[in-house]
């Protein structure tokens, strides 16, 4: 391990308050990123011979600052550069920045900046990538790789992206404490969808696409430092790390993708598991039930069970319930039918979804759990009619290759005598 | 005597290290302590989760339960090791190894005054 790649992760850390504050400064978003490149090139220079400052992130917007502020002088002719020396002794000024950093700013600052990013405007692919680029640093090469397209496209989708910001009149103020709730349910909106970008890869692309999982979880676990008692952020971190902590248990050695019921249970994240428990316990306390909470309970009561059977069904049916209200649509209650028919049978799950035929038409998982239901119930041949509008509906080819193994199942099954006889 | 070894460091450099890197400073960590362990000097070893999974209990008048650690500050509380040393100058020099093992912030060395190691916990 070289010492570049602790630098590298000592400016990944520091980014976000760095970029945050110097956006606060220079209110324009270009202006504030090349600050901060200039910035980490200095400290690339300099933290190799003098050792780390004790603050990387007030060191950066120092320096980012005055490399800025020098830079607009040159280009006036007025002022002289000063040399590298007087940058890098720069520790009074950073201690006292340092204290002023650690009062109250930095905290809309890194808020202000994710929550530009989840502009309304922009389509959520755009939001995701520009989150990435900017926030996390992520370069465009390897966003272009997470999303699978192109360099060139990416590029122009984040330069898109960066241009309708430019135009959106953020407001700088410290904002009051009805905005600061909006800005953080909508940067907490665009961190779920980072986060389901990498998660609804296929298998071949499963682990090209998990940094997008991991990047989410860094960020979730930044905006709870930040927002230390908001129980909706808790569930956040929560459901992400519990849903990520499966990682290595949802797709097999083809590529294939493994139900929850039939995953190796043993190749589960324990100390993620252990997290996000936490959390939800923490969060359940506030006794401030949200969208976030009520899944990552969800996901808590399948990560506690030791073997499939365990699973608390009775009380994953009751928390769906729960989700239905605060976020009534047709996939929540889809998810809730297949609880409700491990508690009392595939028919009560089937009568469940029946009524959301019409909305969810197009919708590969209604008909996958349609066929399953109607397979339970012995009704084979209208289970291989859902089965097959499934595999017309499949997003991926795991998804498909996943419903083939049903019908294969129907048909062995329907191959019967033999099978009874030889018994 | 036996001496806890308090390791500080700042949360959001170490949540920014790569599995790579996370990997080797535990690697090299493992080989320190199994010194140790040989000698028969490590007592338990813990390494917290995030702060963001603590909660306080603030004594008051009525005791309270606040979220996020006890302490906001720049380093945090990671984890801490104790270790049965003749001296300071012993502690201190396991936390050097330790230390170069892990380029953490800083190392709190200090005596325990009372110690019951309870049950083996798994």
């Amino acid at each position: 391990m070289t010492d570049t790649a602790w630098i590298d992760a000592a400016l990944t850390s520091a980014r976000p308050q760095a970029i945050g504050a110097l956006l606060r400064y220079f209110r324009d978003l270009d202006t504030a990123e090349e600050a901060f490149q200039n910035a980490c090139l200095r400290a690339l220079k300099s933290w190799p011979q003098n050792g780390p400052p004790r603050d990387p992130a007030a060191w950066l917007i120092l320096v980012g600052r005055n490399v800025a502020i020098d830079e607009v002088r040159r280009n006036r002719k007025q002022a002289p550069l000063p040399d590298d020396e007087a940058i890098s002794d720069l520790d009074d000024a950073e201690q006292a920045l340092a204290e002023r950093l650690d009062g109250s700013h930095y905290r809309d600052d890194i808020l202000r900046l994710l929550f530009i990013c989840c502009h309304r405007d922009l389509p959520a692919t755009q939001q995701i990538a520009l989150a990435l680029r900017v926030v996390s640093g992520l370069s465009v090469k390897q966003i272009a790789r997470a999303f699978l397209v192109s360099e060139a496209a990416m590029e122009q989708r984040i330069t898109r992206a960066k241009a309708r910001v430019a135009d959106a009149n953020v407001p700088f103020e410290t904002p009051g404490a009805v905005e600061r709730a909006e800005r953080l349910s909508a940067v907490a909106a665009m961190i779920y969808l980072i986060f389901n970008e990498g998660y609804s890869a296929s298998g071949d692309t499963a682990e090209i696409r998990s940094p997008l999982c991991e990047e989410a979880i860094r960020l979730a676990r930044l905006l709870l430092r930040l927002f230390q008692s908001e129980p909706e952020i808790m569930g956040l971190a929560a459901l992400l790390l519990l849903q990520h902590a499966r990682a290595a248990a949802r797709f097999d050695a083809d590529g294939m993708l493994v139900l929850l019921d039939d995953q190796d249970r043993s190749l589960w994240n324990q100390p993620m598991i252990a997290e996000g428990i936490a959390l939800i316990d923490k969060a359940m306390r506030h006794r401030r039930s949200g969208p976030y909470q009520i899944q990552a309970a969800i996901a808590a009561l399948h990560a506690r069970a030791a073997k499939p059977e365990d699973t608390d069904w009775t009380q994953i049916d009751l928390l769906y319930g729960a989700l239905e209200i605060v976020q009534p649509s047709p996939v929540v209650t889809l998810n809730r039918a297949v609880a409700a028919s491990k508690v009392r049978g595939p028919q009560a799950g089937l009568e469940m979804i029946e009524p959301l035929a019409p909305r969810l038409s197009n919708y590969f998982h209604y008909f996958g759990v349609r066929g399953a239901f109607l397979m339970q119930l012995g009704r084979n041949a209208e289970a291989r009619v859902a089965f097959d509008r499934a595999i017309a509906l499949a997003n991926t080819s795991a998804e498909a290759a996943h419903i083939r193994m049903h019908l294969d199942r129907l048909m062995r099954d329907s191959a019967p005598c033999e099978a009874k006889v030889a018994k | 005597m036996l001496y806890a070894i308090l390791c500080y460091h700042d949360e959001d450099f170490v949540g920014s290290w790569t599995k790579e890197q996370d990997g080797a400073v535990m690697e090299r960590l493992a080989i320190v302590q199994e010194q140790l362990a040989k000698q028969g000097r490590l007592g338990p070893v813990a390494r917290l989760l995030p702060t963001t999974s603590a909660a306080t209990l603030r004594k008051d008048d009525p005791p309270i339960v606040l979220d996020g650690p006890y302490a906001e500050t720049k380093e945090q509380l990671l984890g801490f090791y104790i270790v049965d040393c003749k001296n300071l100058d012993e502690a201190v020099d396991v936390a050097r190894d330790l230390g170069v093992a892990n380029p953490g912030r800083a190392y709190e060395i200090r005596p325990v005054g009372l110690f019951q190691p309870g049950a083996a916990l798994k």
